[in-house]
């Protein structure tokens, strides 16, 4: 188990590498000399040189390369050009606030779609599947735009349950006060297609065998259905669940902006509208490592809740 | 292949077998939600491409009528507009000049002011110009009403139709091109060829695809193109780990293995011999990633890293749309969703049908 973790970890240094090349293709070379965009209005040829200087652009690619590398490998981006601020600072107080609203929304929607995926697939081909399906089907077809947008008029502006946005220092007024309208809105748009999947998973799992076995040994429905269907229809639950952590981190990009949350989501939209290089680059590095991690969790976990797999 | 359906052909006591296309399209046309969405599709692509040959859409920036002006259908049911008469004009103009009377008594006599000389040139000049300003048709009636500026909602509707499917369609054939090729290249020559693209598409899948799609777009020029591109880079990845697997199991095939003993190249092997082969699997990866990128278009324009300020889309659209909601004009929202509803259930529906049609496993 040790040597296999190991070896995943000493693979994903190529990977990496590969994503710094990427992003230094992307922003030192294709991005061109943000030199004047950092000049503003007033430059003088004196002022892009310093500028040029201060962020090592003077250097030749290859040596502009090794800075990159330094810092990821310190973790340490410098300061954001837009603010002058650390990035490590920026992104250290960005952080909480996407957690807290992506946090519960993944607990909240994972608990809430596997219930009723299992309920749906467990009275496959009845009415209410085929309502459920439908509803899915039509409620897949609307933009998440277009919820977030009807919403956050209809509940907040319109009938006035909950703020329009905002966001403060307290956790407890947070999630009291500004998150559950984001999350409501975050479920609708994610319910319908995790119904969808975990459905299918479900009634692929009782097509099997061992179902019409377990059915024929005289066990209870609750038994079949939580102990063994549950058990085996979880593994594609769980890797589709390691493969949303990432974006934990990331947040969501859309909820936060429309509703003012200081989360990562924000801060990535902000950065790319400054064109923020620094800030951009330290986020895609962190949701990079962050997703290699949690393939390798997944991996791990699989092991885990399913003792046939071999982990090689 | 070709040449073994004829052999089969002449032989009187066997039907010519036919190709998976044709069993495929015999079994799309009994499936009636499938046939029902191809149409709706067909629809909307004939819509779009009226919309880039210029023939539909095209006069979507023109200001045809009263700024939001509610559709034909529900002319009752926009936010209550008050029509100005002449005294409302006449009373607001003299409260405005009473309340000018009174600054001016506070204020500075027209001597003193420096500017008066030119406020009144200006003003005569302002009148000479005023009488030009067409007005609009007014009373012309939209079926989906008009925007803010008092352009046409079923024009821009189409236009947007049309950015948004060229950027789905063109958008999905190129990741599928890319996708396409890198996986031939990795599932059939294996090894070290192998080694260095699965690197490549490691590299691209630890990056979540609106992360990359920002990072791509922060640097390079915004516009139509840009977004085509970027949407390509970012989304071959699924098409390639599809063709990779497919592409290693085929090449051991007995008509692989005979196609070399013909003395068949590499070349020919993978494209002339196991493509045409894998090619359903490709349209069904082909009509998913359309809807997918259409669905991202329509964000990244909504964020404003999408297409260009002198084009519309469905998303530049919905961008419109919060500020108009406050002040209760819902139809331009409305139409952006319906349609957009309408293509992507019925891409959906059509997705699900093309793969039990082509399903080679199904008789």
């Amino acid at each position: 188990m040790l040597a296999y973790i190991l070896r995943r970890l000493w693979q994903m240094v190529p990977t990496l590498f590969g994503v710094m090349l990427l992003l230094f293709i992307l922003f030192n070379w294709v991005g061109g000399d943000p030199s004047y965009i950092l000049a503003g209005k007033s430059f003088s040829a004196e002022t892009l040189a310093n500028i040029r200087h201060q962020l090592g652009l003077d250097k030749s690619l290859p040596e502009q390369f090794l800075i990159f590398v330094q810092q990821v490998l310190t973790l340490d981006f410098g300061t954001s050009w837009s603010t002058q601020q650390p990035v490590a600072d920026i992104l250290g107080s960005r952080i909480g606030p996407s957690l807290t609203l992506a946090l519960p929304m993944l607990l909240v929607s994972l608990l809430l779609s596997v219930i009723i995926a299992a309920i749906v697939a467990y009275v496959r081909g009845s009415l209410t599947d085929r309502i459920v399906t439908l509803i899915c089907t039509l409620a897949m077809s609307v933009s998440a735009l277009v919820y977030i947008i009807a919403g956050q008029y209809w509940l907040a502006h319109k009938l006035g349950w909950f703020p329009i946005l905002g966001w403060s220092d307290s956790l407890a007024t947070n999630l009291w006060l500004y998150v559950p309208l984001p999350l409501l809105l975050g479920l609708v748009v994610s319910l319908a297609p995790d119904i969808r999947f975990y459905r299918s998973c479900f009634v692929e799992e009782m097509n099997h065998d061992y179902v019409r076995t377990a059915r024929a040994k005289g066990l209870s429905e609750q038994v079949i259905m939580l102990k063994h269907v549950m058990r085996n229809a979880l593994i594609p639950v769980v890797t589709s669940l390691m493969m949303s952590l990432p974006y934990l981190f990331l947040g969501a990009l859309l909820l936060e902006r429309f509703f003012g949350i200081p989360g990562m989501g924000n801060e990535v939209l902000n950065a790319v509208d400054r064109s923020d290089f620094p800030v951009i680059k330290a986020i895609t590095i962190y949701v990079a490592l962050a997703t290699m991690l949690f393939n390798l969790l997944a991996d791990i976990v699989y092991k885990l809740i399913d003792p046939r797999v071999q982990l090689k | 292949m070709t040449s073994q359906t004829t052999l089969l052909a002449d032989d009187a006591s066997c039907p010519a077998s036919r190709s998976l296309w044709q069993l495929g399209w015999q079994r799309l046309r009994r499936d009636r939600i499938g046939l029902t969405a191809l149409w709706v599709v067909l629809a909307f692509v004939l819509l779009a491409l009226a919309g880039w040959l210029g023939l539909a859409g095209s006069h979507w920036r023109d200001e045809v009528a009263k700024p939001n002006m509610p559709p034909a259908l529900f002319k009752d049911y926009g936010p209550a507009t008050v029509e100005l008469t002449a005294a409302d004009i006449d009373a607001a103009q003299q409260h405005n000049t009473s309340a000018a009377d009174a600054s001016a008594a506070t204020g500075m006599s027209a001597e003193d002011d420096p500017l008066a000389a030119d406020m009144a040139a200006a003003q005569t000049q302002a009148a000479k110009a005023a009488p030009l300003a067409v007005t609009p048709a007014n009373d012309s009636l939209l079926i989906l009403g008009s925007d803010s500026r008092g352009r046409d909602v079923l024009q821009k509707v189409i236009q947007g139709t049309a950015t948004s499917l060229l950027v789905g369609l063109s958008g999905a054939l190129l990741a599928i091109l890319i996708g396409t090729l890198l996986g031939a290249l990795s599932g059939y020559f294996g090894r070290r060829v192998d080694d260095l693209l699965m690197w490549f598409y490691s590299v691209f899948t630890s990056v979540p695809d609106m992360l990359l799609l920002l990072a791509f777009s922060a640097v390079m020029s915004r516009g139509i193109d840009t977004v085509i591109m970027v949407m390509a880079l970012t989304s071959w990845t699924g098409t390639y780990r599809l063709m990779r697997a497919e592409f290693m199991k085929h090449k051991g095939r007995e008509y692989v293995q005979a196609a070399d003993a013909i003395g068949a190249s590499h070349r020919s092997r993978m494209f002339r011999h196991i493509l045409p082969n894998v090619t359903h699997l490709l349209l069904v990866q082909f009509s998913i990633l359309t809807v997918a990128l259409i669905k991202y278009e329509a964000i990244l324009s909504f964020l404003g890293f999408g297409v260009g300020v002198s084009q519309t889309s469905w998303g530049a659209m919905l961008a419109e749309a919060p500020a108009e909601l406050l002040q209760g004009y819902w139809w331009q929202m409305a139409a952006v969703t319906l349609f957009m509803s309408l293509l992507v259930t019925a891409f959906s529906m059509l997705t699900d049908s093309l793969r039990d049609a082509l399903d080679p496993k199904v008789k």
